[in-house]
């Protein structure tokens, strides 16, 4: 077996107790701290006893504990979260069903963050303690201290209310709406593979404002990180020696600079994932998109226990996913790093 | 307890320790704070900010406007002379209403970073102090509860709570715990190898006097600075938590819930009623931002001299 291969395998058994661990805090915290489901999505309402008895009954909660969570994590093993109270319909579906718009919002504000967060960062640290590196440190500073859900207004204000360029809200516009018939859910990737430049067009114009906001939200710290690492690669020997053979300035930082100051800059990337399904919850909501952090609102509001249940489980494996992906990927970037 | 050992009383709790340490800080402060432009901002906005909040709390019409029960303005006027940040759909003066609109962010905000560094740093010295199966089961939870999103873990608590101070504080609090506990943990670790408390186990010293005398005291520079940006991340979430609508119940004026309101008037163009709220969450969040950004370069001097 290859060393990435085996270390593969360890990460992954590795990630077992700690998705478990997770499934077990978010049982206790749904379950044991204060506030009941029942009462929870009675939301105060004064019931009778009978009532209130036969709703305990209905959601399993009338048990003792250990054979909930018995129940609970056989459910989940089994890939059953559930019915929405709502509207009958599986949870689960619905979450999967939803998943895509999520992701697509998620990947292009990374991708947004990434290009700005790294370009800034690296910038800031070639020209460090200039007056352009201390605009660019300011600028990370206010983006760390902006409310998402704000910033996401104010672009509506402006770009979508004031100057119409991009729609308020939605992922599809008008006629749009009806006639677009999404393959994989991934609505920029169906619309390539329907070779339809209209719906391309609107599609990423809906696009545009959530992912910005998303984006601009962890430019920051993305920002923060690259610039750190970068003056602490370029005060390195090497680069003295680089600089010593008479290499242009250019060369010196973008071969070989560049490519070791990365290492850590992935890292934060990656851990990046919690803070943009976190920061999901606010932009679908205020642009109303439909993915998984809206339905997870909605449930929230109409207190449809098992669908947050269900979406905050869903969150939390799609969130160790990730996280393994992007320690697997290490290799990839730092040749040194050796499974 | 050896008698060689022996301290005055004041100096054996850990409260009375970072008094002197603050009192000793602040004393020598005036030499250590010369250059610390950033610091000096960061503190100057948040008391603007505490000062403003105390000052609505006793007499809310500061303004010659009440914030809640005013109903004379226009509906829905942008910025004039008398309402420099025009009018809400209730007829509200917006001004009045974004002074003593950062009541509730600062309070939970407070509360709830005292509960979590409290709690997150007592496990956080005790795990990494202990060390053995205690460590490591605590510290997997700790882990996993700090890989998920603090954001809507914040909102489910919330939502399970009930809306309001209270909840918020409680979720809040719940949800930073971590933070605290890595910080402490990893200063724990590198605090039990060193020959002083080697020294001190021998002299015979116990774990718990050791922990609270020894092992908490170091901690105490790094608690500090996560402290301040903890607080600057907390102030965003409580205003995300209001606007989604799980503060303080209307008419109380609130910076989140105020955004939300506005939201519907926006497609009509009233840019006035989130614009201004947003600007007190970003200077609050900010100032507490410079505040940390200013003790992490003064407890780690190599950090200031490289400006990283």
């Amino acid at each position: 077996m290859s060393g990435l291969m085996r270390y593969a395998l360890q990460r992954l058994l590795l990630t077992i107790p700690m998705v478990f661990i997770l499934l077990t805090v978010i049982f206790l915290v749904l379950r044991v701290m204060p506030g009941d489901p029942v009462s929870a999505m009675l939301g105060g309402r004064p019931v009778s006893p009978e009532v209130l008895q036969s709703y305990r009954v209905k959601m399993g909660v009338d048990r003792p504990l250990p054979a909930q969570y018995v129940t609970y994590l056989s459910g989940i093993l089994r890939g059953d979260f559930g019915n929405s109270m709502r509207t009958s319909t599986p949870v689960l579906e619905e979450l999967l069903s939803r998943f895509p718009a999520t992701i697509e919002l998620a990947l292009f504000g990374l991708l947004i963050a990434g290009i700005l967060g790294f370009s800034t960062g690296i910038l800031a640290a070639t020209r460090a303690d200039r007056p352009l590196d201390h605009g660019i440190r300011v600028f990370h500073i206010a983006s760390f201290a902006m409310p998402l859900f704000w910033l996401g207004l104010m672009f509506q204000v402006f770009f979508a209310v004031k100057l119409k360029w991009f729609p308020v809200a939605g992922r599809l516009g008008g006629q749009m709406a009806f006639s677009f018939e999404p393959i994989t859910g991934f609505y920029v990737l169906d619309a390539i593979l329907r070779w339809d430049g209209k719906a391309l067009a609107d599609i990423v114009r809906h696009l545009a404002l959530p992912s910005l906001t998303l984006g601009i939200a962890l430019t920051g710290l993305l920002g923060r990180v690259s610039r750190a690492s970068m003056l602490e690669v370029l005060d390195q020997d090497y680069i003295t020696t680089a600089r010593a053979k008479g290499l242009s300035e250019r060369i010196v930082v973008l071969r070989h600079a560049l490519r070791n100051a990365l290492i850590p800059i992935v890292t934060i990337f990656g851990l990046q994932f919690a803070a943009l399904m976190g920061g999901a919850v606010l932009t679908e909501t205020v642009f109303s998109w439909p993915g998984i952090a809206s339905y997870l609102m909605r449930a929230i509001s109409s207190r449809d226990y098992l669908a947050i249940q269900g979406s905050v489980v869903f969150i939390a494996l799609f969130i160790s996913v990730i996280n393994l992906i992007v320690d697997l990927f290490y290799s990839t970037i730092d040749p040194r790093v050796r499974y | 307890m050896s008698e060689l050992y022996e301290t005055p009383p004041i100096r054996h709790s850990l409260l009375a320790d970072c008094a002197v340490r603050l009192v000793r800080g602040i004393t020598r402060g005036r030499h250590a704070l010369r250059g610390q432009t950033v610091l000096k901002v960061g503190v100057v906005i948040v008391f603007a900010f505490l000062l403003m909040t105390a000052l609505t709390q006793v007499w809310p019409a500061i303004t010659g406007f009440h914030p809640t029960q005013y109903r004379d303005a226009p509906r829905l006027e942008s910025p004039t002379a008398t309402h420099w940040m025009g009018t809400d759909q209730l007829q509200r003066d917006v001004f009045s209403r974004i002074l003593g609109g950062g009541y509730a962010s600062l309070v939970v905000a407070f509360a709830a970073v005292a509960i979590s560094m409290i709690t997150g740093s007592l496990l956080g010295w005790i795990s990494g102090y202990t060390g053995g199966w205690l460590d490591r089961a605590l510290s997997l939870t700790m882990d996993a509860v700090y890989s998920f999103p603090s954001m809507i873990l914040a909102i489910v608590l919330v939502a399970m709570f009930g809306s309001g101070i209270g909840p918020m504080i409680w979720a809040v609090g719940f949800v930073y715990i971590p933070t605290y506990f890595r910080v402490t943990r990893a200063e724990a670790l590198q605090v039990r190898e060193t020959t002083y408390v080697e020294a001190i186990k021998a002299i015979g010293a116990g774990r718990m006097r050791i922990i609270l005398r020894h092992v908490a005291p170091n901690t105490v520079n790094a608690i500090m600075a996560v402290s301040s940006f903890n607080l600057a991340d907390a102030i965003l979430t409580v205003a995300a938590l209001s606007f989604l609508g799980f503060g303080l119940p209307p008419p109380a004026p609130d910076w989140g819930f105020d955004i939300q309101n506005g939201q519907k008037y926006l497609q009509s163009g009233s840019w006035w009623m989130i614009t201004f709220p947003g600007l007190m969450i970003i200077t609050l969040s900010l100032g507490f931002g410079l505040i940390g950004e200013g003790i992490s370069d003064l407890v780690n001097p190599r950090r200031r001299r490289r400006r990283v």
